[in-house]
């Protein structure tokens, strides 16, 4: 597999390929992020007209929405699409593929090593420019940039896992070696060819990343420790997710949790009178709305071994609960039963749908 | 009797164990009447969900016990069951729920008297720890 010399930024040269791609038709359509000058904002975009490129901004620390979510519905459409995606956003994919949820078959991904995202709050007008050059220069020296999600500083998987175009975006410029565009699959040389720029034979070395990687590790284990600076238990539970007010945003804008119909919406969680009087002949008073820390927990044991950690959960929450933490934490233990990362690979069952005969001889 | 008795939910596949305990009772066999007997087709039907809402209702244990593994009425549901499990025991830990609270045993038609001392191991168990008072609800 060869890879493509980087002579301009990475996120101009993507958008050259993107163009390249719809231009000779190989794509029907591209997702990646774009300004919308409008109102001064980058988002998620579909763009299916060469032009509408103009304004994309294919490698940029912001994410309104994970891609990989809005990629399940647009992936089955038959046409062929080119996907920009960060490297959560292509695990969280994955793992809906795992579920049913999407097709790789007519996808080209593109993919590249992330430095993180700053949190929607920041991303207001203008805001974003004023953080971007010393963004670009922390990333440079394998350093993690302040002000981004907590859980992209606590990220170890910022390189693509199983991208069919993976660009080096930080660690090499270090090097003094540029950009470099890889591509890691058949695919990726099919749609490519024909594309300009100079060619070689090199391959992608994680080595250049273990500063970034080392610098991450240290920030999990800070992270990590922060979510139960006052032990595990109820009464630290109580502390995080006692404000939650019910409002299942952090359900909405998972990309792992697929379900039309989330157990949480449905009847059986429908409080209705004959609830409330039952409940109430037992005890004097009933919280509202009711069950919200029961709601966290039923969504840890439903898809915490699934979750990739991208933050949006604890992005959107109005009271700031470290959602994302607590589950990016209970998520990584849980998979670790079974030797599972999420993402990793789609041949890779979920843990809760298969089973060996022999194993698990401590339960029972 | 003034003293505190614990209250345990055992949640019984259709059947081994609930088969199990019925011979427990037809040989007479002594065992604590601490438990609560709920009666599933399968220990796979067991969501994670039930045992956390009954440690949230109040009982003070949870034992689910199902066919041993190999010996599924249904083939694979309690192997599915035992993986269920082990992504639970992790949060019921961060939780705080102490790990003797909820337990889960495999025990077969045949074998009464195993059930006789699984109930009475867990009601000691939950003895020795008191009242469940994390997760209880109170409002």
């Amino acid at each position: 597999m060869s890879s493509i010399v980087i002579d301009t930024s990475a996120s101009r040269k993507v958008k050259e390929l993107l163009r390249f791609l719809l231009d000779s038709g190989k794509i029907d359509a591209a997702v990646t992020m774009r300004k919308i000058p409008e109102n001064n904002s980058y988002d998620l975009t579909l763009i299916t007209d060469a032009p509408d490129l103009d304004e994309a901004v294919p490698v940029i620390p912001v994410m309104t929405v994970n891609a990989g979510q809005v990629l399940s519905s647009i992936s089955t459409s038959g046409k062929k699409i080119a996907a920009v995606l960060k490297p959560c956003e292509l695990r969280a994919f994955v793992e809906l593929v795992k579920r049913e949820q999407g097709s790789f078959e007519n996808l080209l991904t593109i993919s590249y090593t992330c430095g993180g995202v700053f949190p929607l709050e920041l991303v207001k007008e203008g805001q974003i420019e004023e953080l971007l050059p010393k963004y670009d220069k922390t990333i440079s020296k394998g350093e993690v940039p302040i002000n981004t999600r907590d859980t992209c500083r606590a990220c170890e998987h910022f390189i693509p896992m199983n991208a069919d175009i993976t660009v080096s975006v930080s660690g090499e410029c270090e090097s003094g070696k540029g950009c470099v565009m890889y591509l890691n699959t058949e695919k990726a040389e099919e749609f490519t060819e024909g594309f300009g720029g100079e060619r070689s034979e090199q391959k992608f070395d994680p080595s250049l990343f273990q500063k970034t990687l080392d610098a991450r590790l240290a920030e999990k284990g800070k992270l990590f420790a922060s979510i139960t600076k006052d032990g595990p238990g109820l009464d630290g539970l109580l502390d995080l997710f006692g404000k939650c007010v019910g409002c299942h945003g952090c359900n909405s804008v998972c990309p792992i949790c697929y379900c039309l119909l989330c157990d949480f919406e449905s009847a059986n969680f429908d409080y209705n009178l004959p609830y409330f009087e039952e409940y109430l002949s037992r005890r004097g008073a009933l919280r509202l709305p009711p069950d919200t820390i029961f709601f966290h927990m039923g969504r840890l044991t439903h898809m915490s071994f699934s979750c990739v950690g991208c933050g949006m959960c604890s992005d959107v929450c109005p009271v700031g609960i470290p959602v994302a933490a607590v589950f990016k934490k209970t998520g990584e233990k849980t998979a670790a039963l079974f030797d599972y990362v999420p993402g990793r690979d789609v041949e890779e069952s979920i843990p809760v749908m298969v089973y060996k005969e022999e194993e698990l001889s401590d339960i029972g | 009797m003034s003293e505190w008795q614990p209250k345990i939910l055992a949640i019984l596949c259709n059947w081994c164990s609930y088969a199990g305990a019925d011979l427990a009772g037809v040989s007479r066999m002594q065992y604590p009447p601490n438990i609560r007997v709920v009666r599933v087709p399968c220990s796979g039907r067991v969501d994670p969900l039930f045992i956390m809402k009954s440690l949230q209702s109040g009982f003070d244990g949870v034992l689910v016990s199902g066919c041993h593994p190999g010996d599924c009425h249904y083939i694979s549901g309690n192997y599915v069951a035992r993986r269920k499990f082990a992504v639970l025991k992790p949060l019921l830990e961060f939780i705080g729920i102490e790990p003797n609270r909820v337990q889960f045993s495999w025990i077969s038609a045949g074998e009464g008297e195993r059930f006789a001392t699984v109930v009475t191991k867990i009601t000691e168990d939950v003895r020795k720890l008191g009242p469940s008072t994390r997760l209880v609800k109170k409002l």
